[in-house]
């Protein structure tokens, strides 16, 4: 039943339209928008902040210490990361065994574990990221195996690592440039700020489904 | 059913303060948060103009899209569908929860599932639609239907969605916090997420280089229905397929600014796949339905086909003067305010709906700031004349259902009196003798008298001053 | 400001006085008409013309529009600008009939009659480049913009323009200057209710405005605040624009 549908909904819309090629579009607008490596960081860093999203600027191998003070002495009591990932071995080899003010590390990719039971039930996640964009202040996200997609949405609390390096311009520019067309992942994630909304009378609330905060470590 | 007549609906809203204080309010920080998002003019009209190519030219080449959509859908795994009707398109939806043994289902905001009634469909046949985008949440208690295709429940205030969510969800007690109010939400929806068989989505670009469904929005409830439960079924109206990945991010921009004056949404969800191989998250199965519904018919009309290129931003509703004043339930349709009143009667046909393009003054608000600059007052001006014309030959459903046998004597009577210099030279010299004797508790002058005075007839035409002064005649 | 081109300085214009002028606001048709000879135009007012077809066009019956158009294009048939004392009239003769006259045996005529329409203030300001001189005592007006003037036909500035030369007129602001009146032609009589609020609440940013007298370019503006204005018992005098710059600027003496 469906190809006959298929058929006939075709038919109809090639009975209508002409049969002259369309022009292509000029891009050159978005094309247009260039800036410095130093201006995208502010820039990806204001826009992140003016939505409630906070953002640490730290040295390459820094991170682990930052992110030791920003996690101290705050409930948060479990971390789940990606063992396999090269930050994740980071943070696994320097993060101490039985400190009481820091969580505790839970793995993605523990046997015997139920991930998705496992990731509705911590209190904070850490994922990588492939990239930022400095136009909109994104986080890009193409989740794996070891990171999957609830991790960035069912905690609370989502910290992602990004790389200054890999912050691009624009959203199209990140297209083209790294020829996504060519080979799209299961799942790619353009993350702007903690959840929120404002159906109730315009007023902002945050972490109504996705986590009420983003904390995004630049590694510079 | 009684049959909807927008002048009846609207007279009861203008009449309502509360709701149009409420939507003055509201649109007034839309208008001004967009405005503050386009800060360049150059820029927003060179990327309207962008927005106007990259939609036109996936219209125009909308068959060989849909086949290419379909066909790297279905090499990603996606499982394409095609409904020809809302009903089909139902019928598809129930079949393949029944077949994936799914019994509850979340929903994410999806205006082509409210065109399709799907929520009541379900429920008729046993199985529960729940709303996860807060606005819908709010308003599926209150089984309205949303005012705004943006905002659903901007019609309603904080004291009265407390009142809302204390009486419909059990154990909770009265707060106006609305972060009290949301932590309510997160808690009732993170369960429904967690437990729900299948999630059901919208699709904002489709894009058929990729097969590549994307999804725009703020809180996760989009990203939960789709990635939680074990099939993942989303709905699209057959428009919204897009040629390039390169098409979206303009797209996008356009969307964002247009509608909230956010430079970007919270996320952005583009899905390409079900879950893979190693995988620990995501649909095992993913389902694309392409509704056409009278969309097709839509597109054979060059000049109607524009009507199409929406985006959904609701950027002209946000400014559109009449919308402010009588709110979207007053349109008593899916999609309301200007891009309602062109969608909805060539899509249920201008028997059942050519009231709504009568339902506009024409002051061009909404095509000044449409993202993707569909000619809107062109085409209300086009359904008006099929609204009134011979239905023979007319590509719109239900042409000249509007038309009434006294209107169209009483303009053959203005035509007379104004295709002929002679006759009408003659007629407006008795009007200005006459004219200020007519009452003005007659009809159609009763309207316009009810708050203004009555126009009063000048003593000499300019006709007659003309000539009187030796103005030449050519 | 309007982008459009304009052509040099004609000796010899039509002029186009619309219905709701003829036999509502003819003053302000003659007043128009004299602004244009005063700057040494001869001016044209063929005695045939009627109506620009707008009401019938906008109300879904074409045909009927059609038939009056053409009264319109056969009788301003020489290659001579037509002035147009309405922002939507203006709108109505050069942006539809185009179309309006589609595969009819008049269509190039139409089509060529099209592209010489000026709006009044258009005009004035871009040909004629007027430079007014005010004569009158102080007074604080209110400008009103149509949205056919607006946005069909790209003219926001100039009507303003030509006011700010008149050193005695203060021009006091409007808080929703860009927001339609609520007229809409025969909207206003089928949809009243939604009509009769806008017109209310621009009626009352006219009255807040402090405003002594309210200026248009487009009398069924003019007629739906002025008259609602008035049925509040406002008093607030309502001008069109030609009316109101030559009162302001002519020796009456």
């Amino acid at each position: 039943m469906s190809d006959q549908s298929r058929n006939r909904i075709l038919e109809r819309i090639r009975e209508g339209l002409p049969a002259t090629p369309f022009p292509g579009s000029d891009f050159s607008v978005v094309e247009e928008k260039q800036w410095p490596l130093e201006t995208r960081v502010k820039m990806l860093r204001e826009r992140l902040e003016s939505v409630n999203g906070q953002v640490h600027q730290c040295s390459r191998d820094g991170w682990v210490a930052e992110l030791r003070n920003l996690l101290s002495g705050r409930e948060v009591n479990s971390l789940l990361y990606a063992p396999g990932t090269e930050h994740g071995s980071e943070l696994e080899n320097s993060w101490p065994g039985n400190d009481a003010g820091l969580p505790s590390l839970l793995s993605t990719m523990e046997e015997e574990v139920d991930f998705r039971e496992r990731v509705f039930d911590v209190d904070a996640s850490l994922t990588g990221t492939i990239g930022g964009i400095a136009e909109t202040g994104t986080l890009v996200l193409w989740p794996t195996t070891q990171e999957p997609r609830l991790m960035s949405l069912a905690p609370p609390v989502h910290i992602a690592l990004l790389d200054a390096a890999n912050i691009q311009n624009t959203f199209w520019e990140t297209v083209n440039q790294s020829q996504w067309a060519a080979d799209m992942p299961t799942n790619v994630l353009l993350i702007s700020g903690p959840s929120k909304t404002a159906d109730i009378e315009q007023h902002l609330s945050y972490g109504v489904h996705g986590p009420k905060e983003l904390i995004v470590l630049i590694r510079e | 059913m009684t049959k909807a007549d927008f002048r009846t609906s609207a007279a009861r809203a203008v009449g309502d303060t509360q709701l149009r204080k409420n939507f003055r309010r509201a649109m007034d920080g839309l208008m001004e948060k967009r405005t503050a998002a386009f800060p360049d003019g150059d820029e927003l009209e060179r990327l309207r103009t962008l927005g106007e190519s990259i939609r036109s030219r996936s219209l125009a080449k909308l068959p060989e899209l849909l086949v290419q959509l379909e066909h790297t859908c279905r090499e990603n795994g996606i499982q394409v569908h095609w409904a020809e009707t809302a009903e089909d398109g139902n019928r598809i939806v129930l079949d393949i929860l029944k077949q994936r043994n799914a019994k509850t289902l979340v929903k994410g905001k999806s205006m082509v599932s409210e065109e399709m009634e799907l929520n009541h469909f379900l429920e008729a046949h046993g199985i529960e639609a729940l709303e996860s985008d807060l606005g819908e949440y709010i308003i599926q208690l209150a089984q309205e239907m949303p005012s705004h295709i943006v905002m659903p429940v901007i019609h309603r205030n904080t004291a009265q969605i407390a009142e809302l969510m204390e009486r419909k969800i059990e154990g909770v007690s009265y707060t106006e916090n609305p972060d009290e109010l949301c932590k309510i939400a997160r808690k009732v929806l993170r369960e429904k997420f967690y437990k729900a068989d299948a999630g059901i989505s919208g699709v904002n670009f489709a894009v058929a280089e990729t097969g590549t469904l994307c999804l725009v929005e703020n809180e996760g409830n989009g990203r939960m229905s789709t990635t939680a439960p074990r099939t993942h079924i989303a709905v699209m109206g057959i428009e919204k397929v897009v040629e390039h990945l390169q098409d979206v991010p303009p797209l996008l921009s356009l969307l964002t600014r247009s509608a909230t004056g956010q430079h970007i949404t919270t996320y952005f969800n583009m899905i390409s796949s079900p879950r893979r191989p190693g995988e620990q998250d995501g649909p095992e199965e993913v389902h694309l339905v392409l509704l056409d519904n009278g969309r097709s018919r839509i597109l054979a009309d060059p000049e109607l086909r524009p009507t199409l290129r929406c985006i959904r931003c609701g950027a002209c509703m946000n400014h559109c003067p009449v919308y402010t004043r009588v709110g979207g339930h007053a349109y008593q349709a899916v999609i309301p305010g200007p891009i309602g009143k062109i969608l909805t009667p060539q899509l249920r046909g201008l028997d059942e709906r050519g009231d709504m393009p009568f339902g506009s003054t024409l002051c061009n608000a909404c095509v000044e700031v449409c993202p993707v600059r569909i000619p809107i007052v062109d085409i209300l001006l086009r359904l008006r004349a099929e609204a009134n014309g011979p239905e023979q030959g007319s590509s719109v459903k239900g042409a000249g259902a509007k038309r009434d046998g006294k209107e169209a004597m009483a303009w053959k009577g203005w035509q007379a009196m104004h295709a002929s210099g002679a006759l009408y030279n003659g007629l407006s010299r008795l009007m200005a003798k006459t004219g200020n004797m007519m009452p003005g508790s007659v009809a159609p002058l009763k309207a316009w008298t009810a708050t203004r005075t009555k126009p009063r007839f000048a003593a000499r035409t300019l006709h007659q001053m003309t000539r009187k002064r030796g103005v030449p005649n050519e | 400001m309007s982008d459009r081109s304009y052509p040099e300085r004609p000796e010899c214009v039509y002029f186009f006085g619309t219905c709701l002028i003829d036999l509502f606001y003819p003053g302000a048709g003659m007043a128009g008409i004299e602004l244009l000879q005063r700057e040494g135009l001869k001016v044209i007012f063929p005695q045939a013309q009627s109506c620009c077809g707008q009401p019938a066009y906008n109300s879904g019956f074409r045909e009927e529009a059609r038939a009056v158009a053409r009264n319109q294009v056969r009788h301003f048939s020489k290659p001579y600008p037509v002035i147009v004392p309405s922002g939507s009239c203006a709108s109505m003769l050069r942006n539809r009939y185009p179309d309006l006259f589609k595969d009819d045996p008049d269509e190039t005529a139409a089509v060529d009659f099209s592209k010489r329409v000026y709006e009044l203030t258009e005009f004035l300001v871009h040909v004629l480049k007027v430079d007014l001189t005010d004569l009158g005592a102080p007074v604080k007006v209110a400008w009103h913009g149509s949205c056919s003037m607006q946005r069909e036909m790209g003219l926001r500035e100039e009507p303003k323009r030509l006011l700010a030369q008149l050193d005695n007129v203060d021009i006091r602001p409007l808080e929703r200057e860009r927001e339609c009146c609520g007229f809409g032609g025969t909207f206003s009589i089928k949809l009243p209710e939604i009509s009769a609020a806008m017109a209310a609440d621009k009626a009352g940013d006219v009255e807040r405005s402090g405003a002594e007298v309210l200026v248009s370019g487009d009398c069924g503006c003019l007629m739906n605040i002025s008259g609602t204005l008035e049925a509040q018992g406002q008093r607030v005098a309502p001008r069109h624009i030609a009316e109101f710059l030559w009162e302001r600027t002519h020796d009456k003496g």
